[in-house]
């Protein structure tokens, strides 16, 4: 049944460039989420009345995430292709990806991560000065604990651009099912292929956003 | 222990300077309970900010426990703060963690081993009354809960001074009355000095021995409470002392009694002290032959003793009248008939 209604669909191949996309999003997400939270947490530590308050700092670290939030994806990927090169000596294959999809998530991340601190309760961050806490004691204990849930929930939407990312990255030879989509589904005519390589990415985004979900409302004790 | 020199802080803003401290002096000493009391705005929050060094004044020296905490380093301002802390008026507990585990956390900063975190936190929860609230989250409590945790919390590095900043303007009558009680068992059982800020005289009236009135960012009264309940100089003062001492109807309610009885006199009594204590009432009536309604009552207790105002309409002979307004004199009771005309 499932033959006749995908007839050209290689089995092993789209398995295959599932696992692909799944390596891809994960070890992005990973990657995003570092340096998405310390770039937010520079933003936000660095702004007016808080412990590293420094205008041109701010500023600046404000002017790189906007730059590069503005870039189109696609457009971002073509820039890196230098850089790529330069740090891995390749631009082909999943691991290729990784710089363009960490550079192009990373700044949209933060935003998602400044937001987040910034609903912090400012009396909670005072209490703790109160109690002679360092700034350390503050991110650790206070800063991302209290934003726990917004964090989740911001890498949460941040992983499911990504698996988009994945699949844009196909232009570069990433591979996964964006690659699979494009190279064996549009070019060659099989729309089959495309069809089932998009049911793949649905059900991968579905589960993100219910673990996503799940994980918020369990660590939200407010 | 505390002790502030011409103490100034100015803000600059958008709008100009603004001097929320204005050369500030005071003196608070050790195991007493310190309150200022002001109007929002008076420059009451920056002030308790400045003793622990949330604010920096401008100018002028601010010494806590023998350390002068204007000029010293960030490092050395951190230690101050564990044995100076602070309640707030939003509680301000981490919603993140429990209350066992907000408790610890300024035991978690002063680098206290886990083993002793965990019974030092025993022993406060049964100190404030939260015993089987540990594994609670805030959002579970009630507010008067939510302050006992912040009562623990910042009692658990074992502090000399405790700054409470209008710790129950939050909470309902019944609840504030609760957290005082135990703010004053603290500082007795502990001997720790408190300094609140509230612009409530209640407060005032209920717990403290000394007090300051702040309005534009100067300190225009400070003394005993019984002395300011006794004896207000200020026109604020004034005000925030017969927030307790005359409810607003009694104006209205004189009038009326002036236009029912136009041959009485209405005296105002005023009790210091000791003479709340004596049975002046039942004593007038049984010397003198006059008819004597109550129109007003009101006893407040403060921290040093009690302080009343009775308001009473006596009818009778002209000349009976005189003798009995000069019997209650006697008593050293201060007399002031309000319907003299």
């Amino acid at each position: 049944m499932i033959n006749t209604l995908f007839p050209n669909v290689d089995w092993p191949k789209m398995w295959e460039a599932a696992l692909e996309t799944l390596y891809m999003t994960a070890v992005s997400t990973i990657l995003t989420a570092i340096f998405g939270l310390a770039l937010g947490l520079i933003l936000f530590l660095t702004s007016p009345h808080q412990a590293w308050a420094n205008k041109l700092a701010n500023w600046l670290t404000g002017a790189i995430v906007n730059i590069f939030r503005s870039i189109p994806f696609i457009i971002l990927i073509i820039l890196l292709i230098p850089f790529t090169k330069l740090l891995l000596d390749t631009i082909r294959g999943p691991n290729a990806a990784f710089p363009a999809l960490v550079i192009g998530a990373a700044p949209f991340y933060a935003r998602m991560v400044l937001i987040g601190l910034r609903e912090i309760d400012k009396g909670v961050l005072e209490a703790a000065r109160s109690m002679g806490a360092k700034t350390s004691t503050i991110i650790w204990k206070v800063l991302l604990p209290e934003s726990l849930p917004a964090l989740v929930s911001g890498i949460t939407v941040t992983c499911i651009s990504l698996v988009g990312y994945t699949a844009m990255a196909g232009i570069i030879g990433a591979g996964g099912l964006g690659t699979l989509a494009f190279l064996d589904g549009f070019q060659r005519n099989r729309t089959d292929v495309t069809l089932m390589a998009t049911i793949l990415i649905l059900i991968l985004v579905f589960i993100i956003q219910w673990i996503g979900d799940m994980v918020t409302t369990k660590i939200d004790k407010r | 222990m505390i002790s502030l020199k011409d103490v100034s802080k100015k803000f600059k803003t958008k709008l100009g300077t603004i001097i929320a401290v204005d050369d500030v002096n005071l003196d608070i000493k050790q195991g007493e309970i310190f309150g200022i009391i002001g109007y929002s705005g008076a420059g009451k929050s920056t002030m308790i900010r400045l003793l622990n060094g949330l604010e920096k004044p401008t100018a002028g020296q601010i010494i806590v426990n023998g350390k002068e905490i204007t000029s010293i380093n960030e490092e050395k301002l951190r230690q101050v703060r564990h044995k100076v802390s602070m309640i707030f008026q939003h509680f301000n507990l981490l919603w993140s963690r429990t209350v066992a585990e907000n408790i610890a956390f300024p035991l978690e900063i002063a680098g206290v081993p886990k083993d002793q975190r965990v019974a030092r936190v025993n022993e406060l929860i049964e100190l404030v009354g939260l015993e089987g609230r540990g594994d609670y989250y805030p959002s579970q409590l009630s507010g008067g809960q939510k302050q006992r945790v912040g009562i623990a919390r910042a009692l658990a590095n074992r502090p000399e001074v405790l700054l409470c900043d209008e710790a129950t303007s939050a909470l309902d009558p019944e609840t504030t009355d609760a957290i005082l009680d135990l703010l004053v068992s603290i500082n007795e059982k502990l001997g720790l000095t408190i300094v609140l800020i509230t612009h409530e005289m209640q407060v005032i009236q209920k717990i403290c021995n000394r007090v300051a009135v702040m309005e534009g960012g100067r300190v225009v009264e400070e003394g005993d409470v019984l002395e300011v309940f006794q004896n207000p100089q200020q026109p604020i003062t004034k005000r925030f002392v017969s927030q307790v001492s005359e409810p607003t109807q009694t104006m209205q309610t004189i009038q009326n009694l002036v236009d029912i009885y136009p041959n009485g006199k209405l005296i105002k009594l005023t009790f210091v002290g000791e003479q709340t204590e004596q049975p002046i009432l039942s004593r007038l009536i049984k010397q003198f032959e006059l008819e004597v309604n109550i129109v007003q009552g009101n006893i407040s207790h403060t921290k040093s003793g009690a302080f009343g105002t009775l308001i009473l309409q006596i009818d009778g002979d002209a000349l009976a009248v005189d003798e009995a307004i000069r019997f209650i004199h006697e008593q050293k009771v201060s007399t002031e008939v309000i319907n003299n005309d």
